[in-house]
């Protein structure tokens, strides 16, 4: 729990023993405007001066439309459903290439990392992968996939499999081997070691690991979508640009931030769930 | 044996126990030949300098390390590896950050296959014999070391061993906690009838617990030590016979 939080339990516990007066409910309502000011407030102020500065013309807003006309271009793209198509087939891409990096990268990481002869073998060869680019092995991808659909998902799949894989490994090769130690004394087998000990010990690390793939998998969908694409929030930020509908433009990087925001915080929720324990991730 | 009555101490003979180290291609030998009984519901002490081999010998005890020969008979049975008779606990309490008190302590009687509920109830009972009934929900980095260390020992006593194996238990603690500590484990170990092995560096503490410490010999040409402490239980400190105990140990040493 935040200070933050703890500071607001405070003061409604404060509140809801004394008398309801006007003022109290006044005093309330100014300490939580107080607290959204002080968390979203630069925010705000950096939107009105983007309003203001292209209104005023002090930007010319036809790079950088005012935020209520990419609000309604934005607005037009969802009522109309026009966005929606894009919006989909982005999520499956990033979607498929990120949970087929999940499926493979966990497990092998675990067995990787209780291995050492394995890890010892792999580990160059991994080095190498991760230090290549995944958008400079791109052009390979197509060559090899074509250009549909399966080059995308490769490449998204490609990059998210190494952060998850390594953190993972290091998970593993970090855990205190006391712990499994102790394991032993009590008379636990190699399986149960793994499901009581390392598994549980190791979810923070997958959970960084998760957290960096989650973002490379957007990083990589809008790079792959720009390159060769006709689908796809990635898309439609060029097609926007090279139309000149510079509010789509905006409403749809507005939406790819939107995915990195939800996705994230999606992973930070499960996290809290997972490692309670851990004082760090709450 | 009804799982709820205390258990009732192991006997342990060991019979010419040898050991050594290769470190950077020196063979280093630790244990040499180390005849030893050990009666049920003893409590043995081990002293020694570092290097002499006290953990060592606890190690090879607690079955996590093989002796070069020799044997060690638990009950008239010769051990293989670790077993379910005896229990360790280790200088550091070694509990799982992402269990509770509770769930740790439960840990050991749940990996020998016991149910959830069965082992969580049989836990319970021993976080109260420790002192931590309050602290059941608690996660290990909300609790002290000396907090850590009565979990990490009730753990140990939640499987009923009939030995116990301690490896400097109370080594990492303040002086203060400490004390308690010995306290505590005394009227554990009275309470539970188990054959208790100790090993610590600190004289005091051998002199305070143990029906008769065993001193590792500095040289290893020299020979081990058997001192038995003959003094009432609950032991006073400053009694004289007790700092007389104390002097001898200290003598071992070559300290005075």
């Amino acid at each position: 729990m935040s200070l933050e939080a703890i500071g607001r339990g405070v003061i409604v516990g404060h509140d809801s023993d004394g008398s309801r007066s006007g003022a109290d409910v006044l005093r309330r309502g100014a300490k939580a405007l107080i607290w959204f000011l002080s968390r979203y407030g630069l925010l705000l102020g950096f939107l009105i001066l983007w309003q203001a500065a292209s209104r005023a013309r002090w930007l010319n807003p036809a790079v950088f439309p005012p935020p209520d006309l990419i609000l309604a271009a934005l607005w037009n793209g969802l009522s109309s459903g026009a966005l929606f198509g894009d919006i989909a087939i982005s999520l499956q891409r990033a979607g498929l290439a990120f949970v087929a990096a999940v499926a493979i990268a966990i497990p092998l990481g675990l067995f990787m990392g209780q291995i050492r002869p394995v890890e010892r073998l792999l580990d160059p060869i991994l080095q190498l992968f991760r230090q290549t680019s995944a958008l400079a092995l791109y052009p390979v991808f197509i060559l090899l996939l074509g250009l549909g659909e399966a080059s995308k998902i490769f490449v998204i799949f490609w990059a998210t499999l190494f952060p998850l894989l390594l953190n993972t490994i290091s998970g593993v090769k970090e855990l205190d081997p006391k712990l499994i130690e102790m394991a032993r004394v009590y008379g636990a087998a190699r399986l149960t070691i793994f499901r009581r000990v390392v598994l549980p010990g190791t979810v923070p690390s997958i959970f960084v690991g998760l957290r960096l793939s989650a973002t490379t998998a957007l990083l990589l969908l809008i790079a792959s979508e720009m390159i060769g694409a006709n689908s796809g929030i990635g898309f439609q930020v060029m097609n926007a640009q090279y139309n000149f509908q510079i509010p789509l433009m905006f409403a749809a990087i507005f939406i790819l931030a939107g995915l990195g925001l939800v996705s994230n915080y999606a992973l930070v929720l499960l996290e809290r769930r997972l490692c309670r324990w851990n004082g760090a991730a709450t | 044996m009804n799982a709820m009555e205390p258990p009732r101490g192991g006997r342990v003979v060991i019979r010419d126990l040898s050991k050594s180290f290769a470190i950077n291609g020196r063979v280093l030998p630790v244990l040499r030949g180390l005849h030893l009984d050990i009666s049920p519901g003893e409590c043995l002490v081990i002293v020694g300098a570092s290097g002499s081999g006290k953990t060592t010998l606890l190690r090879v005890l607690a079955g996590l390390e093989s002796a070069d020969s020799g044997k060690v008979l638990v009950d008239g049975e010769p051990i293989g590896g670790v077993g379910t008779e005896r229990a360790v606990i280790f200088q550091e309490p070694r509990l799982l950050p992402w269990l509770n008190v509770l769930g740790n302590v439960a840990f050991g009687l749940e990996v020998r296959g016991a149910s959830r509920a069965q082992a969580r109830e049989h836990a319970r009972e021993y976080i109260d014999l420790v002192g931590l009934g309050e602290f059941a929900d608690a996660y290990p980095r909300q609790i002290s070391g000396g907090m850590a260390q009565r979990v990490g020992i009730a753990r140990a006593l939640t499987v009923q061993p009939e030995i116990l194996l301690l490896d400097e238990p109370l080594g990492a603690l303040d002086a203060m906690t400490k004390l308690i500590m010995q306290e505590e484990l005394t009227r554990i170990w009275r309470e539970e009838g188990v054959t208790m092995i100790m090993v610590t560096h600190d004289l005091e503490e051998a002199v305070y617990l143990a029906d008769r410490v065993l001193v590792l010999p500095r040289e290893k040409s020299g020979a081990v030590r058997l001192i038995d402490i003959d003094l009432p239980r609950p032991r006073d400190r400053s009694e004289n016979r007790f700092v007389r105990y104390r002097e001898e140990l200290l003598r071992e040493f070559g300290l005075n």
